[in-house]
């Protein structure tokens, strides 16, 4: 032992945590070691410090020093160097219903409401019965908002069994569904029969379809009292707000089913969603818009008319499926094969296989993408305006001309305005977007 | 490896059903492209055998092997699993996949489900189990691979021994009448291969039928009933473990055993 004693070594003392010196940690360490680590990062962080200020300076004294808060017209903003944000006050209602009636606004309130409170569980991981609550976003709150919004009772009468038997009304229409419906539902069991499938399986499948159906005409068919309001009265955030969440909402299936056929073995599948993928994304989305608005209704026959909103929501909604069926089809890919042999291997079906193992997964990879492109989509929404939906951005606009308000800075108060309430909702999101990323980073790695 | 041969215990006298056919192929044949994968594959297996597949890489074994539950399709003869013939028939081919189990030499679990509901998800979607038994019956399996602690955490919490036992106990919530295993310890540390190989040896003791695509020669002379030695996508070879690597007959199958047993 004697020989070694030069390299043994026993430790008979533990050494305790002691503090870090006061260079390294609080905002001083802080500042040292991101701002002024080097002489170059110095001078750096000196000029973008002071190219800050240099853009803060004019910025807050136009939109906070020198702004005019209070007026009742043109007079109070004449002569201002500032914001006019009496104006953005005076026309705020505006901004938010657009020229929805006054004494129906509170139908759009409702709306507003009930998407606020049942959303904000919804984003909330930890809140329960997540089930029930998108079920009530996916099926009763945009059955609820038609009819809140637009007042509902809309006219089915039916249109091809001849008058002599039955007139036209909800009873024709009632009578004509129930036709179809069984029409349907002897073709499926036919065919289901040839094929060799079960017939009860894809029976209900389409049962439940056509129940589903028929319990929506009834709503949109009942008269609640409503009094009606034409879409061409909606406006400002309402329009953007509709135009946007339809688009999200619809998008994200039509996007998996795009996503899923341009994946599939079957070459009709395969060939009809490339096409309309690559399709929708080689044109700009101002001529969807102009196509919808301008080129549909003159396929469709005389006497047939649709509602410009309502060919906006579906030009926008398919639009934005090929974008969405892109970023999906990106986590799809990015699911190793080890995983689709997998759920094979335990017998899993297909729509199995991609609903329990596949899309969770593929989905989670791609919410910044999903993110990223409902952002993108919010920000389209101003684009409705060019086929004469007056949006938030639209309204404001309109609303800027007005010769009561008009004046050197009312234009820029109304743009600085829209840029806050959009940059409000975008920056929400991406952040929504980060919070839930982080989430699911964590609880992978657990 | 050639210590495990070394100590391995002489292999188990299992009973083999000399009536009861759990699959059979015949004549079967594969390409991939141009490349003639599979030539002419003759097998029948017996309900209760263990048979182990060797043979260098690219020897078509897990090929072999992957047709049986038509993770890849042959294109000639016919394959019989539990008397249901593979076809293109999507039916057949689901009701097959629901009696035969599979492990993968990458495990495959599931990483965003936890062990528990990787190993409840085909009962309760495939065999339509209430979920309360699936639960029960997956405990069960994950007690037998000595992991029931481990049931709440996520795969990537675990090792990748841990992972494999999972991937088994997974399987064998399916109550499959044949388990395939595609090189199930290749992608395992060196420690883990015991752990593994254990649970394994414990299911030939129970009667299940097995088909194992692996290099462990020890594992084979210990259980397998039957070694089988393929290259160039034939079966070259096929015996009684005690003879296979005793008294190997062809070329190739000396060549090869050599290699393996005295590097």
């Amino acid at each position: 032992m004697s020989t070694m004693a030069s390299t043994a070594y026993v430790r008979s003392e533990m050494v305790g945590p002691q503090k870090a010196p006061p260079s390294m940690i609080g905002p001083i360490g802080w500042a040292r070691k991101n701002l002024f680590s080097s002489p170059i990062n110095s001078v750096l962080s000196i000029v973008a410090a002071l190219f800050i200020v240099w853009c803060l300076i004019p910025v807050i004294r136009f939109t906070l020093i020198d702004a005019v808060w209070t007026g009742d017209d043109r007079a109070a903003c004449a002569q201002a160097s500032g914001a006019c944000w009496a104006y953005v006050k005076a026309y705020l209602p505006q901004f938010i219903y657009g020229r929805y009636p006054i004494d129906q606004r509170w139908r759009v309130d409702i709306v507003f409401l009930m998407l606020a409170v049942a959303l904000v569980p919804m984003l909330i991981p930890r809140a329960p019965f997540k089930r029930l609550n998108a079920l009530f976003l996916l099926t009763v709150y945009p059955l609820a908002s038609f009819v809140l919004l637009t007042g509902g009772h809309i006219g089915l009468r039916g249109r091809f069994l001849p008058d002599d038997i039955v007139g036209p009304g909800p009873v024709r229409f009632a009578l004509e569904f129930a036709l179809v419906s069984f029409v349907i539902i002897l073709l499926v069991g036919l065919g289901a029969r040839l094929l060799g499938l079960r017939a009860s399986q894809s029976g209900s499948a389409i049962g439940i379809v056509l129940g589903a159906l028929a319990v929506v005409f009834m709503v949109v068919g009942a008269d609640f009292g409503l009094v009606p309001v034409e879409t061409a009265n909606w406006g400002g955030l309402l329009v953007t707000l509709v135009v946007a969440v339809t688009g999200m909402v619809a998008s994200l299936p039509l996007g998996v089913i795009l996503a899923l056929g341009r994946r599939s073995k079957m070459p009709v599948v395969r060939i009809a969603s490339v096409t309309f993928i690559e399709v929708c994304r080689g044109v700009p989305l101002i001529t969807v818009l102009f196509m919808a608005s301008v080129m549909l209704p003159l396929f469709l026959p005389e006497g047939v008319t649709f509602d410009k909103l309502l060919r906006a929501l579906i030009g926008v909604a398919l639009f934005q499926a090929a974008y969405m069926a892109e970023v999906i089809r990106g986590g799809l890919q990015s699911i190793s094969r080890g995983q689709y042999e997998g759920a094979m291997a335990i017998g899993l079906s297909y729509p199995q296989r991609m609903r329990l193992i596949i899309l969770p997964q593929a989905l989670r990879v791609v919410i910044p993408g999903i993110v990223g492109s409902f952002i993108s989509l919010f920000k389209d929404t101003t684009l409705v305006a060019i086929i004469g939906l007056f949006d938030l951005l639209g309204q404001i606009q309109a609303s800027a001309n007005d010769a009561k308000w008009a004046s050197p800075v009312t234009g820029i108060t109304g743009y600085i305005f829209a840029a806050m309430v959009f940059w409000a909702f975008c920056f929400s999101m991406s952040r929504y977007a980060a919070f839930t990323e982080r989430r699911l980073d964590r609880s992978r790695r657990g | 490896m050639t210590e495990a041969i070394a100590v391995a215990e002489p292999p188990i006298a299992l009973k083999v059903s000399s009536t009861d056919v759990a699959l059979e192929m015949i004549d079967v044949n594969k390409w991939f492209g141009e490349f003639h994968v599979l030539r002419d594959i003759n097998l029948k297996v017996m309900r209760g055998e263990r048979i182990v597949i060797a043979g260098p890489s690219g020897s078509g074994k897990s090929t072999l092997i992957r047709c049986i539950n038509r993770l890849e399709e042959h294109q000639k003869g016919k394959i019989i699993v539990d008397q249901i013939e593979l076809t293109n028939d999507l039916r057949k081919i689901d009701e097959v996949r629901r009696e035969v189990g599979m492990v993968f030499q990458h495990f495959n679990l599931f990483p965003h489900l936890t062990i528990l509901e990787n190993c409840t998800l085909a009962p309760i979607h495939v065999r339509k189990m209430p979920k309360k038994e699936a639960e029960d019956v997956a405990m069960h399996y994950l007690t037998r691979v000595k992991i029931p602690e481990q049931a709440n955490k996520y795969p990537g919490q675990l090792s990748g021994g841990q992972q494999q036992r999972v991937a088994i106990a997974r399987s064998l919530c399916m109550s499959p009448r044949v388990m395939l295993f595609d090189e199930p310890t290749s992608a395992l540390d060196p420690e883990m291969i015991k752990e593994v190989l254990d649970v394994m040896v414990g299911l030939a003791l129970e009667g299940m039928t097995m088909i194992c695509v692996t290099h462990e020669m020890g594992f084979a002379r210990q259980v397998a009933n039957r070694v089988i030695f393929m290259d160039g996508g034939q079966i070259i070879e096929q015996d009684e473990p005690e003879t296979f690597f005793t008294n190997p007959k062809h070329e190739r199958t000396k060549l090869f055993l050599s290699q393996i047993l005295h590097h």
